[in-house]
């Protein structure tokens, strides 16, 4: 197998090649493509995963005996997950997985090579854009190291055999044949603040404005919820700031000395300051319209501001509960375009 | 049920009575009005009404009500009802509820007004034709002169009609010029503000939060005369500049002393000044208010106004501003901006009506601007100076000290001051005034600063369930929820906050400064906060002095909003109570992206 079957890097990935790189994967080469500021780095293809899952199950049956789990059987679930889990992080990579990921981790790195990482799973699934399978997989932050890359991408392939992602196949009745996962491994953004834009409002479905919100850290305090975000509307078209919520930011995501992530108490000065610029509010709403402009259609995106106030998109989903209920016209033409006036002088009929 | 005070209830100011009763017998509450809705016509007459001013609402009701209950026959709203109490206009709408009648007049609008929007831009054509006709009339009138004896050339001519008829004639010609101008001004007006209107509703419903400002800028005209006058400024900076002759243009001189230096310096202040007159006429036709007070005089009767804006735009001149308005620019930002805000509508059938609404609204629109400078600021000007004229010759006769005391006379009381001054030249005997009028002036100059220092409710009687008179809302932005809003303040209110709209946006805290009438204008420091009753388009020469702009009334349709815009100044309008609420000097914060104005002490 060659190299370039294992891996690839954004700047050669686009949305056809979601089948191999996952939703995530794809979407990140797209927007590199597109010329957004994507942090660097490449996604570890499905064709690993599949090779790795065929190697354990020469060993011993394994997706039989998930596909043979009773949605309802909560108890085999659990004690099956437990088993898997286990399998797949004590099982080795294959050597020629281990020199592509040290070989891809040089070459992004250089002399760098203590430069933190995110190792993101990035599912293949028709259900990936679905909210409620979003987040049962594993993300794992400010990684150092090829060798502690190539444990968390094997942790994002384990993940898929956690209880809910196991529970949640189970219930949609996925069968495990069609199920496999692409991990992205890129640049982790040391974020000053962070947060997640929506390119028409989630409340009134509005497709004139931006709704951004943002907090102190990294994204995963707003993503995960634990911190109440500001939240600001943006005219898309106009750059209007109409709504601007300055909330109490308590607490914050930041990288942890020995790796990883640590929640923390944001310094009393910061709690209640907006963790955005209006300048900074108007790239954002930049940023936003191209993604939009480039895809055809409204998005929900995440973002972060690094320590040197640089912006970078870190992922962009096509917008799905009004796109899916995509209402009748407002108003349709007459054949007497003069007749509209009869809805201001009309009556309430 | 929730509601204002009644009518009833209301009590005329102690030692005020007969100022009160002077205003017409049926500009007064009755019993009956107690069952209806009444609001406080802010927007047009935020200040006491001297009873000959109360000339304006009349004459303006008459032809609004005429063009809208007989004239285009809207469906469901009739004209307006007009009572004065404590020198304060109340006004209330006439609805149409009955299926039956509505389904007639709708039957009778669509021949009627449709026929005006099929041939909009032609009547609008011979509209300016018949306004300035009107204009030259007025401007034709003759000066008043009573001589001892009639000329000769009038006897050798055969006349036969002597000097004191002529008083009468112009009067009543002066005072019927009026009645017909408004007429002029309504017979577009309401047509005008229902197809913007019907463009604004589908924009609020195709993007629910998009702004009210963004909606006017995808129809308001760049070149609306309305700007010209500011314009005009600027051209005048820009030509100071170049003749080198900008030296006595200092903050604080005075007009007078301006004018003298300009003419000791030669060729070139004498270009300058030959500039001046040029822009003078007739742009210089704007009032320092909206027109409806005859105190609201032109920039052409008191310089003082546009020559305070000049220092400021000279010195950004000379910094190499061209000062001119881009309008190539401010043209093609709004054709990029329909052109977004169409890409994002839903689907091709909202394009396409999309395209139908706006192409009507751009088609009204030019009307709904433009006819401001003819109506309420050159005409009207013309209206007060010739009235200020009779003034002058009453007072000259003795009737009254000063010339502006005419405007404490009702016109019918006026009129029948001008006939006793016709009695007694013809008599040859003393006029009976002098002995009547200067202790009627007296106590209504008494009642009119009585009033100003006393409050009044923004609305009186029961509060509709829905309002549904397209009048109503578009001209006064009164809606349920407004006047939810206005009672709960009435309450007392909670808090440290006023709501309105959110006219342009930023945020800005400083000095108010609570401005109830356009000559307190000199009261304005740089960086203080206007408030104000009512903002209005011709006080833009002071935008660029002031920080952040509030106001009691105004919506969707205010210019001020536009205004605010274009200076890049934050303004919050409509709030209903700013100027009751906010103390002269406090400290307060302006949001104008909210539309919240925080009171800070």
């Amino acid at each position: 197998m060659e190299s370039t079957a294992l891996i690839g890097w954004f700047a050669d990935l686009t949305l056809a090649d979601r089948p191999t790189v996952g939703g995530k994967g794809g979407s990140l080469g797209e927007l590199t493509r597109a010329g957004i500021a994507v942090p660097e780095g490449f996604v570890v293809r499905t064709a690993a995963f599949d090779a790795f899952v065929c190697e354990l199950e020469l060993e011993s049956p394994l997706r039989a005996r998930v596909d043979a789990l009773a949605a309802d059987d909560l108890d085999g679930i659990t004690e099956l997950s437990g088993e898997l889990v286990a399998r797949v992080n004590g099982a080795p990579l294959s050597t020629l997985l281990c020199d592509t990921l040290h070989a891809a981790h040089g070459d992004m790195l250089g002399t760098d090579a203590r430069s933190p990482l995110a190792v993101r799973s990035s599912a293949t699934t028709e259900d990936a854009e679905d909210a409620s399978f979003a987040g049962l997989q594993d993300t794992f932050l400010w990684v150092v190291g090829a060798d502690d890359v190539a444990r968390q991408v094997r942790a994002c392939w384990a993940s898929l055999y956690s209880v809910p992602s196991l529970a949640y196949r189970r219930r949609k009745g996925v069968p495990e044949a069609g199920v496999a996962m692409a991990v992205v491994v890129q640049r982790m953004v040391d974020a000053r603040s962070a947060g997640v834009m929506f390119t028409r409002s989630p409340t009134t479905g509005d497709r004139s404005v931006i709704v951004i919100e943002s907090a102190w850290g990294l994204g995963s305090a707003v993503v995960s919820g634990e911190v109440t975000p500001d939240r600001f509307v943006v005219g898309k078209i106009t750059g209007e700031i109409s709504v601007r919520e300055i909330r109490d930011k308590h607490l914050r995501h930041v990288p942890r000395a020995t790796g990883g992530i640590v929640e923390e108490e944001t310094p009393r000065e910061l709690r209640e300051k907006p963790s955005v610029s209006d300048t900074e509010l108007m790239q954002l709403r930049d940023v936003a319209r191209r993604i939009e402009k480039h895809y055809g259609r409204p998005q929900d995106i995440e973002w972060a501001i690094d320590q040197q106030h640089r912006l970078r998109i870190l992922q962009s989903r096509p917008e799905t509960v009004w796109s899916a209920k995509e209402a009748a016209p407002v108003a349709v033409a007459k054949d007497n375009p003069l007749q509209h006036v009869m809805n201001v002088f009309g009556g309430r009929r | 049920m929730k509601g204002f005070p009644l009518p009833s209830s209301l009590q005329v100011v102690p030692g005020t009575e007969r100022a009160q009763a002077a205003y017409p017998y049926y500009m007064q509450f009755g019993p009956e009005d107690d069952q209806r809705f009444w609001f406080y016509n802010a927007m047009h007459f935020p200040e006491p009404m001297h009873a000959f001013d109360s000339v304006t609402g009349e004459a303006a009701y008459c032809a609004l009500g005429a063009a809208n209950t007989r004239v285009h026959c809207l469906p469901t709203t009739k004209g307006i009802d007009e009572r004065i109490i404590n020198g304060r206009v109340y006004i209330g709408g006439v609805g149409v509820t009955d299926p039956a009648e509505i389904r007639e007049r709708t039957d009778e609008f669509m021949q009627r007004a449709f026929y005006y929007y099929e041939n909009w831009e032609t009547l609008y054509a011979s509209w300016k034709v018949k306004m300035l006709a009107l204009i030259e009339d007025a401007q034709k009138l003759p000066p008043l002169d009573l001589p001892k004896y009639e000329p000769l050339e009038h006897v050798h001519a055969g006349r036969g009609i002597a000097s004191n008829h002529q008083l009468l004639d112009t009067y009543q010609k002066t005072l019927e010029g009026y009645f017909r101008m408004w007429h002029h001004h309504f017979e577009f007006l309401l047509l005008g503000y229902g197809a913007y209107m019907t463009f604004f509703s589908f924009c609020k419903k195709a993007f629910p939060e998009i702004s009210d400002q963004s909606i006017a800028r995808m129809v308001a005209g760049i070149e609306a005369e309305i700007f010209r006058p500011d314009d005009e400024l600027r051209r005048l900076a820009r030509v100071a500049v170049q003749l080198g002759v900008e030296a006595p243009f200092q903050d604080g001189s005075t007009v007078q002393t301006i004018l003298e230096s300009l003419k000791d310096m030669g060729p070139s202040g004498r270009k300058w000044l030959e500039e001046l007159e040029s822009s003078r006429h007739p742009w210089f036709n704007v009032n320092v208010g909206d027109g409806f007070y005859h105190y609201h005089r032109s920039w052409n009767d008191d310089l003082t106004m546009p020559f305070a804006a000049l220092p400021s735009y000279i010195r950004q001149a000379k910094a190499g501003d061209s000062l001119e308005r881009p309008v190539a620019q401010l043209l093609e930002e709004r054709v990029q901006l329909i052109a977004d805000y169409r890409e994002l509508l839903g689907t091709d059938e909202d394009r396409a009506a999309f395209d139908q609404m706006i192409g009507l609204a751009h088609r009204v629109f030019p009307y709904v601007e433009g006819h401001k400078f003819y109506c309420e600021h050159w005409y009207t000007n013309l209206f007060f100076n010739k009235i200020r004229e009779f003034g002058r010759l009453l007072a000259g006769h003795g009737f009254f000290a000063r010339e502006e005391d005419a405007f404490h006379l009702t016109h019918y009381e006026l009129e029948s001051a001008i006939v006793d001054l016709m009695q007694s030249w013809s008599a040859g005997s003393p006029p009976r005034g002098p002995q009547h009028w200067p202790a009627i002036v007296a106590e209504r100059r008494a009642a009119i600063e009585a009033w100003t220092k006393h409050d009044t409710p923004p609305a009186l009687g029961p509060v509709p369930e829905i309002i549904d008179d397209p009048a109503i809302v578009m001209l006064w932005g009164i809606t349920r929820e407004s006047l939810d809003a206005w009672l709960k303040a009435e309450d007392g209110g909670d808090s440290r906050e006023l709501k309105g709209f959110a006219a342009s946006r930023g945020v800005v805290e400083g000095t108010a400064r609570v401005i109830k009438s356009a000559d307190e204008i000199g009261r304005l420091r740089d960086g203080d906060i206007l408030v104000c009753q009512v903002t209005n388009p011709t006080w833009s020469p002071i935008f660029h002095k002031i920080a952040a702009a509030v106001s009691d009334i105004g919506g969707s349709m205010s210019h001020a909003a536009i205004v605010a815009r274009e200076y890049g100044l934050p303004a919050v309008v409509g709030t209903g109570t700013a100027t009751r609420r906010i103390r002269d000097g406090q400290r307060i914060r302006v949001d104008g992206g909210l539309g919240i104005v925080t009171l800070l002490d």
